[in-house]
């Protein structure tokens, strides 16, 4: 019964995100785009944060080095064959991550987050600094990768509708993908790290292995997204990899409810809604999230997951955590 | 290079570090000892060169600012305290850490209303624009040799205040056993208050004393703060003096790869922190 | 199972030091923990009892000495490495997956010993073996009919019994278990003893336990500690028959009844 409602609600979800470009208004298409985007980031980080216990605050270094990627593997007045430039934007992603990882797992708790954000620092300042992607001033994608496989064209990304369908496929794919790690023996470690990692190790699990093996995956994710962002905006800058983007996106985790892939959706959703709304404002849009933020952890104690929680279990029964 | 040029690094790279070494002295402490992670101690920094800014603009002495600014700084970090800080103690890392975000945005933004989004100078004083002749065309200015004198009078001050006066006897028992020190009947709220008081006022010194040789400019925060991690981190959690270590680790790091390796300058500081990472993951000075 | 088999000595602990400091919390304490043998270690509260289980299951390590298994210095071995020996621990504060269910606490315990990390995409509830190994654990430790409860919400006595079949699960040979009668009902802690009996037949038990009546009732041998040190080891009748470890519990808050 619960799982039916909850097939139903997800089918539904997906139903109405298909319908959007039916709107015609390309507006609306290119946000929501930008949602999802956003969204697939949010849910790499949650495997992490909500599934792992690992609150990582430099995870837009592994969203900027795919974009980057993509930037730079691209031909400067032609097309990139996607089938090639998009594994391998998520296959760097995934490297640093790992390598980040080998460093930042050793630490735990405050150490932990101060020590991924000054990583992500140094990947910030590794793009900044040098003139490897442009510097400061960032880097286009002049032409956008090309689907072609063998003489045969299954979809062209210029079409802002077919690109549209790419990034709401990937959305699937990621979360599908997630769902089912998490349901697997290595999905259960990582579970079972997050609630009493000690008792982990003491019945025999090496936890580094697991959570390194989590950090990479995560930062490979998030190279799913930041590669899409690269193909979507055709622009990519330092600024990607920013604290900022790092904040935001485990602002976006939060507000959804850790540990609740969905939530994570719909994390994006309210981020960007407030965004969009807070910025028609004002141009100090920034200053009403700020306060949002603050009430919201002054007047919410257990935390904001606890009302996505709350209604996400009137809703549906869904057993993707714990 | 010659002498005199490595002379000027080795004061520049000591100048510096012992200004970051004000704002993250205030950071360690607050995670020694009331186990915060506090994402906006950077703002108070660029709170302090602000008003240095604002004062010093309105008054023309920066001496005035300082003046005025340091009970400020003061009062609005008792008053964060009070009203924000004191409600974070037992609650989990990561809302301290949404919650100290949300205040970056707040104070960046009032910041951006109240004196806009220009870069803008600060004088050096006119008594200390002088410069030290060191050889024909290289010469030290003055300002900077008084910031550092300042910085290791407070220092010094900082260690008498923890090492040998009563209140820094609780400061340090808070920091290994805070049931012990309400067990001598002490009120632990009011030495929560004072120590996040003082490491505001410290940030805000910091960016009032830089604010004439850096400028002042929107996000200059953010950079200190990071640094300021990178040094807490290299020091370890709640240890005053590995933060001064770490902080002139950071300072020469920093002052020299900007000579030796300016392209990658920016980077050096967090390698220098993998490096220790690898040998200590918890800090030089990890505690007992 | 030969004579020689049984009394095999599974784990020794060769005159182990653990200093904190200036303070010595063990001094040169020495165990001998072996097959179908029951070992308990009583002492006064700060005696050093936590800390000498916990340098013999890799919490903390040794200053000095030296730790065997089955004769194979372990001393370097970290507690996730010692747990792959065969060494499982419970802990005196009750340390299972509160929000996971009995069985899925058991599972995870289980799919300790044959880690396949890169298995993303097979599904856990899957693993037959692992389910079929947990269940069974579970029942010998007394705790058939629960597998579906969540593990949070059970009284503490079956949360105890819970940690044991958790140990059980990972093919411990030696069970360090630090008071799993603590906070127990007379009924509860009757039941468990009953299966420490059953359990000793095949394994090394150290117990670490306040519960006199118990550990007179089922020790092969007992070992006191006070302050950090080994003050008498032997079987119970010499122990209750000592004059120093009279001595030392007298005037103790937990006196020593006989």
């Amino acid at each position: 019964m619960n799982t039916t409602v909850s097939m139903a609600f997800k089918l539904a979800v997906f139903a109405s995100l298909a319908a959007v470009p039916l709107l015609g208004e390309s507006f609306y298409t290119e946000l929501l785009a930008k949602t999802l985007v956003l969204a697939i980031f949010a849910m790499s980080l949650d495997l992490l944060v909500g599934f792992t216990g690992l609150v990582s605050f430099g995870h837009a270094a592994y969203f900027g080095v795919a974009a980057y990627a993509a930037a730079l593997l691209s031909p400067e007045y032609e097309a990139a064959n996607l089938w090639l430039v998009f594994p391998a934007a998520v296959g760097a992603a995934m490297l640093v991550a790992f390598v980040v990882g080998l460093f930042v797992l050793r630490t735990k708790g405050i150490y932990f987050i101060m020590v991924t954000l000054a990583f992500a620092q140094l990947a910030y300042f590794v793009f900044h600094d040098t003139a490897l992607g442009g510097g400061s001033d960032g880097i286009y994608v002049n032409v956008k990768p090309s689907a072609e496989l063998a003489g045969f064209q299954p979809f062209n990304l210029d079409n802002p509708e077919h690109l549209y369908y790419f990034v709401l496929a990937m959305l699937v794919l990621v979360y599908v993908f997630l769902a089912r790690i998490l349901q697997s023996p290595f999905g259960r470690v990582l579970v079972g790290i997050k609630s009493n990692e000690h008792r982990m190790q003491s019945l025999g699990y090496i936890t580094f292995r697991y959570k390194l093996a989590a950090f990479a995956l995560a930062g490979g994710l998030a190279g799913v997204a930041g590669f899409l962002y690269a193909v979507l905006f055709g622009f990519v800058t330092p600024e990607l990899l920013s604290w900022h983007h790092s904040g935001n996106v485990l602002l976006t985790v939060i507000l959804g409810g850790m540990g609740n892939l969905l939530g994570a959706v719909a994390g994006a959703f309210a981020f960007t809604a407030m965004q969009e709304v807070f910025g028609s404002w004002t141009k100090h849009w920034q200053l009403l999230m700020g306060c949002v933020i603050v009430a919201a952890v002054l007047f919410l104690p257990g935390g904001l997951s606890a009302i996505p929680g709350r209604i996400k279990r009137t809703l549906q029964g869904d057993s993707t955590h714990d | 290079m010659d002498a005199a040029s490595i002379l000027i690094q080795m004061l520049n790279s000591l100048q510096y570090g012992l200004l970051l070494f004000l704002v993250a002295s205030g950071l360690t402490l607050v995670f020694g000892i009331m186990g915060i992670i506090n994402l906006a101690h950077g703002s108070f920094y660029m709170i302090g060169a602000y008003l240095a800014f604002a004062i010093s603009s309105a008054t023309g002495s920066l001496f005035m600012a300082i003046l005025l600014g340091i009970p400020l700084a003061l009062a609005f970090g008792a008053f964060l305290e009070w009203a924000l800080f004191s409600h974070l103690y037992k609650r989990d890392h990561l809302e301290q850490v949404l919650l100290t975000y949300g205040l970056i945005l707040i104070f960046e933004e009032v910041r951006s209303l109240l004196l806009g989004d220009e870069v803008h100078g600060v004088e050096i004083p006119a008594i200390f624009s002088a410069s030290i002749p060191l050889s024909d065309v290289l010469s030290y200015p003055v300002y900077r040799l008084v910031i550092s004198v300042v910085c290791i009078v407070l220092v010094v001050a900082l260690y008498y205040l923890i090492q040998r006066t009563r209140l820094g006897m609780m400061i340090r028992a808070g920091n290994h056993d805070r049931t012990m020190v309400e067990a001598l009947g002490i009120n632990i709220n009011v030495i929560y208050r004072f120590v996040f008081a003082l490491g505001v006022a410290l940030a805000a010194l910091a960016g009032m004393l830089a604010a004439p040789i850096s400028s002042v400019f929107p996000n200059m925060g953010s950079h200190v703060l990071i640094i300021s991690f990178v040094i807490v981190v290299i020091g370890g959690i709640g240890s005053v003096s590995g933060a001064l270590l770490a902080a002139l680790i950071v300072g020469f790091a920093d002052t020299f790869g900007k000579v030796l390796i300016p392209e990658y300058s920016g980077m050096v500081v967090y390698l220098v922190m993998a490096v220790v990472l690898l040998w200590r993951p918890e800090g030089i000075f990890k505690k007992g | 199972m030969t004579d020689a088999s049984r009394n095999e000595a599974l784990l020794v602990a060769d005159k182990i030091t653990r200093r904190f400091g200036g303070l010595v919390a063990n001094q040169d304490v020495a165990l001998t923990l072996e097959r179908g043998k029951l070992h308990a270690l009583l002492g006064p509260n700060g005696a050093g009892k936590s800390t000498c289980i916990n340098m013999l299951s890799g919490d903390l390590p040794p200053s000095d000495g030296r730790i065997l298994y089955q004769g194979r210095d372990i001393t370097g071995l970290s507690a996730a490495e010692r747990s792959r020996v065969g060494i499982g621990r419970s802990y005196q504060r009750t340390n299972i997956f509160p929000k996971f269910t009995v069985l899925e606490n058991v599972r995870l315990a289980a799919q300790s010993r044959r880690q396949q990390p890169w298995r993303i995409f097979s599904q856990a509830m899957k693993l037959q073996w692992s389910i079929d190994k947990a269940m069974a654990c579970i029942a010998e430790a007394g705790l058939a009919g629960n597998e579906g409860r969540l593990a949070g919400v059970m009284s503490h006595g079956a949360q105890r019994q819970l940690e044991i079949a958790m140990v059980l699960a990972t093919d411990a040979q030696v069970l360090l278990l630090d008071e799993p009668l603590a906070g127990m009902g007379s009924e509860e802690s009757a039941k468990v003893v009953e299966v420490l009996k059953r359990l000793r037949e095949t394994r090394a038990i150290l117990l670490v336990e306040h519960d006199m009546d118990a550990v007179f009732a089922v020790a092969d041998t007992i070992t006191v500690m006070v302050n950090g040190q080994v003050l008498e080891s032997g079987p119970p009748a010499q122990i209750k028959a000592s004059v120093a470890v009279q001595e030392a519990y007298l005037g103790q808050e937990d006196s020593f009844h006989v």
